[in-house]
């Protein structure tokens, strides 16, 4: 039942490291034809094959949505996440097949803006270089704020520098260069768009901002990209299928879910499509919420999780599955 | 209060303080009271970044109320057509962080929203409150001239002279309501005119 998560059988065209921490892998469908189409903003599910283990984790298209002979993503390495970056830098190889999902987007242009404002933190500036290829070939107006550490850590700065000149401008934190947001936000001509992706920190800060200086809900976009994070070990009882299973460290509760052979939906893993939502039967602890979904409301009334980014500690904890 | 029948008959709420740098109101004639309404929950100093677009009703009234909140700006006008440049004008030098409200009658809040969905404001940001007549704007499918203020079912249409079923089809594109021959089998069939939009 993974939602919209019809598979393509690829294979792995090139790998090209970008820099020290980010590494690019190009993907071919492996009977030549095309890919199917997407629009900037999508995002495909890679499914890694570790031994025993599967992990599926969602990457931004960052190619043109013009051109569908190859789909491409940029990984930056974590060492210290659950290891589906690691092993995209360590094992994956020129020729090796894969498995991806269709694209989906839940981070798409709204194109009846008058001017797309974007801003962009570290690795979250993925999805961005495919909407600005998709809007620079329709003459959309856009201005790209990208932040980044250092210039070398600033992954395809140069590339977007030079393809959209002065509509993208450049903060290093190792400069301290800070984004004047207030002052950028209460600049923008009315019907301007804004949509951010970043670190959860900068989200949470640019859309707070942007709330108070009184932009529409509807004209802020934002895509928290952040794989889940790991924590203690819990135990969860599926009501429906009546099994109890155990999350590990490393491991989400939907992947658990999914390792004991139930098959929930899901379409982003990472908390913001709202797919995987799940009811709490009965629960005997602390839930650690680190969605983007649910309401602050629904956070407190620990009656729903959301399991592809969602975590709980206690005693007992029984789900509807 | 206009009820819902169809999904493009607009339905309107009651204004309420949105966060902001800068607030638009746009009313007429009794849409004033709900400005002042407002008002009344607001914070000390809010009118102090507003500006105020008021059409004068029949009566003239709720001038003076209007003025005494101390908007930054305060615009008075005998009809809709004559504060449009006002209101287009304000729209094009408006940045984000300018929240809208109208408030007053349908004609008047479909006809102001028309203005701020071409400065690509999204009609769901926008605040609206109805107050005061429910007389209609219509549009004529058959020679698409604009009749305002009808109050009855059927209408006549100002230009082309074909009675119309007026329906609660709406657009917001045109700032009007649909309005269809009613009696296009038989012209001699004419049914009586009802006041209904009052
Ligand atoms: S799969 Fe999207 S919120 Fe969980």
């Amino acid at each position: 039942m993974s939602t919209g998560t019809t598979k393509l059988d690829v294979v792995v065209s090139d790998v090209v490291p970008v820099n020290e921490l980010v590494t690019r892998f190009h993907f071919r469908r492996r009977d030549g034809a095309l890919l199917p189409r997407f629009s900037g903003g999508a995002h495909v599910v890679v499914e890694m094959r570790d031994g025993e283990r599967t992990r599926l984790n969602p990457y931004s298209l960052m190619g043109s949505p013009l051109d569908t002979r190859e789909y491409t993503i940029s990984v930056r390495r974590d060492d210290v996440g659950r290891g589906g970056s690691l092993f995209m830098h360590r094992n994956v190889r020129p020729g090796m097949e894969m498995v991806i999902s269709y694209p989906v987007n839940l981070f798409s242009l709204d194109l009846r803006a008058r001017k797309h404002l974007m801003l962009a933190g570290g690795i979250g500036i993925t999805p961005f270089m495919a909407q600005t290829a998709q809007l620079a070939a329709e003459g959309g107006n856009f201005e790209l704020h990208y932040t980044c550490r250092t210039a070398s850590l600033g992954t395809y700065a140069d590339v977007l520098r030079e393809r959209y000149d002065r509509r993208v401008r450049l903060y290093h934190d190792d400069r301290d260069e800070r984004i004047e947001l207030d002052r950028l936000l209460s600049s923008q001509p009315l019907g301007t768009h804004l949509y951010v992706c970043g670190p959860s920190g900068m989200i949470g800060w640019v859309r707070d901002s942007a709330a108070s200086l009184g932009w529409p809900t509807e004209t802020v976009h934002f895509e928290h990209f952040a794989a889940p994070q790991p924590g203690a070990p819990f135990d969860v009882t599926l009501g429906l299928s009546g099994r109890t299973i155990r999350v590990g460290e490393q491991q989400s509760l939907l992947e658990a879910i999914e390792a004991a052979g139930v098959d929930p939906p899901y379409l982003c893993r990472g908390g913001v499509c709202g797919q995987c939502e799940t009811n709490v039967i009965a629960h005997d602890g602390k839930f650690i919420h680190n969605d983007h979904w649910l309401s602050e409301e629904e956070h407190r009334s620990c009656k729903k999780i959301m399991p592809c980014v969602s975590r709980f500690e206690g005693r007992s904890l029984v789900l509807e599955r | 209060m206009a009820a819902k029948s169809i999904i493009s008959r607009p339905v309107y709420g009651t204004l309420s303080l949105q966060p902001g740098k800068h607030h638009l109101f746009v009313a007429d004639a009794e849409g004033a009271l709900a400005i002042t309404d407002l008002a009344s929950k607001a914070p000390a100093g809010f009118f102090a970044n507003a500006h105020i677009i008021f059409i004068l009703g029949n009566d003239g009234k709720h001038v003076a109320a209007l003025q005494a909140l101390k908007p930054a700006q305060f615009y008075q006008g005998h009809s809709f057509a004559n504060a449009l440049p006002r209101l287009k004008q304000t729209l094009a030098n408006a940045h984000m962080g300018l929240r809208l409200y109208l408030a007053g009658t349908e004609g008047l809040i479909g006809q102001a929203m028309q203005a701020a969905l071409e400065a690509g404001i999204d009609h769901t940001s926008i605040q609206t409150e109805h107050r005061g007549s429910l007389a209609r704007r219509i549009q004529c499918v058959h020679c698409k001239g604009i009749t305002e203020n009808v109050t009855t079912q059927p209408a006549t249409c100002s230009h082309c002279g074909l009675l119309l079923l007026v329906r609660d089809h709406y657009s917001r594109r045109l700032a009007a309501f649909q309005g269809v021959c009613i009696n296009a089998e038989d012209r001699s069939e004419i049914p009586p005119a009802e006041e209904i939009f009052r």
